[in-house]
């Protein structure tokens, strides 16, 4: 990380700043979506966008998922670089046939002759007591599909990098925004220009015993189980892969081939998710250095409860991991 | 709503040369149809077939208005789409038959040929499935201050896919320079209009303020000159319209829809070749006004047999892409 001039930026503000940056750089990037321009999204992430670039480049649209994300690949086939703004995760059910038959095909199916950048915002996570419709981790669906790029930030640092490298690239980007951490989670944000790479997995801890996997909001419970195993005398590393697509897949190898001991823990459901892909990769590719099974941890097949109680079961916590931390190392 | 009666204006200001021209292209889009059809009952086409025959004078007369810089899209019924806003027929025949030298190198085939040379935004087998990318490039042409429209082609079926009432919508409150033109040739695969789409076809473009008006789409003369003004208006900062051409597909929903007697009669089908076939209609008013003879058709006929028969020999011929192609062309 760059040392020279870091402030503390929340969440909500390092994405904020990658758009606004990325909109003074290049004069076709411009936002869509709904309650995006005065409102600036219910999360208030985008406030302030439309004071600066107009309602010509912060464009508010009806409650139309499918046909504002359809008019952002045909903008961005035709020199814009739309960013589309889906307030909810669980929407994304509604421009499946825009993202996964068009966006994700229109430069393979034309041979390479035309092109799709733009980028998809929306948001995951569960525990707003926000109900079934409002709550799901919904990223193992575009990631299933070629043709797409997927990103989940984990920290101010990364969403502010990762935005900037979605922005810039030539192929539709999906970023997965954790909702809860928009107001709730601040870390270090360098003053000056910086991007991340895509495809490249960042070590959050460095540990011996055993690795956790985490993607998006679930590197944070896997820094907090981290801290709970290391009173017990056992070394965690966190590694957060960062983008399901492209996928690092050595360094996911190579830590697990250190510490010979792997859990993989994410927000989505567990079954088919991407715990299982990511398990798979490291089952293959770390097999004869590994101590035990690949364990998955992600959220419980159903569908997500508003009761406060019901929903706190749902996900990983950071004392669920410790517990399984701890009996996958036969400590328990 | 109107309907066109106002040809003659447009019409007075052709000339005998551009009339020729446009009879030279719908003699072109059938021959080259007919072309598949042998092709693909000599089993040298894989995939399917859907023919464009008996439509001639809605790509046609809607091309011929546009310039090569304006954008369309097009459906699964789409070659005659294509040609008429230029593609050459031996790169076509060639992605048809999947092979290196076509438009998409044999990666896209008969329902997605696209063309960034000639504005083809690409066909499309998602019914409905381009609605949303010719609105955005319709956009794109806005925002960047150019002076270009978009085309979007679809069959009556895409009616029933509620995208397209909310890109219309989106269309109509920013003034886009989009033309939606609806082929209505009377069924969908293998059930009758009517018996799927409720009320007036173009008062349901009317009610999103679009200017909505039906035209006979086997007059070539006056799909010319109805497109022409709607175009000519979006061009003109006038905003976005709606076009019904009443047309009818001459053979099945594709090339093995043999026996369709269960959905349609002989007497139907012979009375729309024999009495309202696009191509006879202007000969005969040709030859009617006195601005061409028979000898001239004749002259076409052969031309273009022997172009299209040149092009199929070129795709025959044309090797296939390698293996190692498969893998290319997902991400830009
Ligand atoms: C979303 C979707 N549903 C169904 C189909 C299957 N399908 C292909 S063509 C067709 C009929 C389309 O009718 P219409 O839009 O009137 O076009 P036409 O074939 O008459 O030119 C159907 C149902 C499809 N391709 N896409």
């Amino acid at each position: 990380m760059l040392e020279t001039l870091t402030r503390e930026l929340t969440f909500g503000q390092a994405v904020r700043e990658a758009l606004a940056e990325e909109m003074r750089r290049d004069p076709r990037v411009c936002i869509f979506g709904e309650d995006v321009a005065e409102a600036g999204t219910p999360f208030k992430v985008l406030s302030g966008l439309v004071e600066e670039f107009g309602t010509e480049r912060v464009l508010d649209t009806p409650i139309s998922e499918a046909g504002f994300t359809g008019i952002a690949v045909g903008a961005a086939m035709t020199g814009l670089r739309p960013i589309v703004d889906i307030m909810f995760g669980d929407f994304i059910t509604l421009t499946m046939d825009q993202m996964v038959n068009q966006a994700a095909k229109v430069h393979y199916m034309s041979g390479g002759a035309w092109k799709v950048p733009m980028v998809m915002r929306t948001t995951l996570g569960a525990t707003r007591r926000s109900g079934a419709q409002h709550s799901q981790s919904l990223h193992a669906w575009f990631s299933h599909v070629p043709g797409l790029k997927v990103v989940m930030p984990s920290t101010p640092y990364d969403a502010k990098g990762l935005l900037k490298t979605a922005i810039r690239d030539e192929n539709p980007v999906v970023f997965f925004e954790d909702k809860m951490m928009y107001t709730k989670l601040k870390g270090p944000v360098p003053t000056e220009e910086y991007t991340i790479p895509f495809g490249v997995a960042d070590v959050k801890r460095v540990g011996r015993d055993i690795t956790l996997v985490a993607t998006s909001s679930m590197v944070q419970v896997a820094l907090g189980a981290a801290d709970l195993l290391e009173e017990t005398g056992m070394s965690a590393e966190v590694v957060d892969p960062r983008t399901m697509w492209p996928l690092d897949e050595k360094t996911l190898i190579e830590s697990a081939k250190k510490t010979s001991r792997v859990i993989v823990i994410d927000e989505g459901y567990e079954r088919y998710g991407v715990t299982a892909e990511i398990a798979a990769v490291i089952a293959e590719g770390a097999f004869y250095n590994l101590d035990a099974p690949v364990k998955r941890m992600g959220a419980m097949h159903i569908p997500i409860p508003f009761s406060p109680p019901l929903e706190d079961a749902t996900v990983p916590t950071e004392k669920s991991v410790f517990e399984v931390a701890r009996k996958l190392c036969g400590q328990a | 709503m109107t309907t066109a009666t106002d040809k003659s204006a447009a019409n007075s200001e052709t000339t005998a040369g551009q009339w020729i021209r446009m009879y030279r292209q719908m003699v072109s889009v059938r021959l080259f149809e007919e072309q598949v059809n042998e092709l693909y009952t000599r089993a040298l086409m894989p995939g399917l077939a859907h023919l464009y025959i008996g439509e001639e004078a809605v790509a046609v007369g809607v091309c011929e208005t546009l310039r090569a810089d304006d954008y369309i899209t097009s459906t699964h019924r789409g070659h005659g789409h294509c040609l008429a806003k230029g593609a050459s027929p031996d790169r076509m025949f060639a992605e048809l038959l999947g092979k290196e030298a076509g438009y998409c190198k044999g990666k896209g085939g008969s329902m997605h040929i696209a063309d960034p040379a000639t504005g083809n935004l690409g066909a499309n087998a998602i019914v409905a499935g381009s609605v949303g990318i010719a609105t955005g490039a319709a956009l794109s042409a806005k925002r960047l201050g150019k002076d270009n429209v978009a085309v979007c082609f679809f069959g009556e079926g895409a009616l029933g896919q509620g995208v397209l009432y909310e890109v219309m919508n989106v269309a109509s409150l920013w003034k886009l320079p989009v033309i939606y033109v609806c082929e209505n040739n009377l069924y969908t695969e293998y059930t009758h209009f009517s018996e799927t789409t409720a009320g007036d076809i173009p008062a349901r473009a009317a009610a999103f303020g679009l200017q909505a008006e039906s035209v006979d789409g086997q007059d070539v003369r006056a799909v010319y000159a109805t497109a022409g003004r709607l175009i000519d208006r979006a061009r003109r900062e006038g905003g976005p319209s709606f076009l019904v051409c009443n047309t009818y597909r001459y053979t099945g929903h594709h090339v093995g829809d043999i026996n369709r007697e269960y959905y349609r009669s002989k007497e139907e089908e012979k009375h729309w070749k024999t009495e309202r076939d696009p191509l006879k209609l202007l000969a005969d008013w040709l030859v009617a006004q006195g601005l061409a003879d028979s000898t001239q058709f004749k002259r076409i006929q052969s031309e273009v047999e022997a172009e299209m028969k040149k092009a199929v020999e070129f795709a025959v011929a044309a090797p296939y892409p390698s293996v190692s192609e498969a893998g290319e062309d997902v991400y830009a």
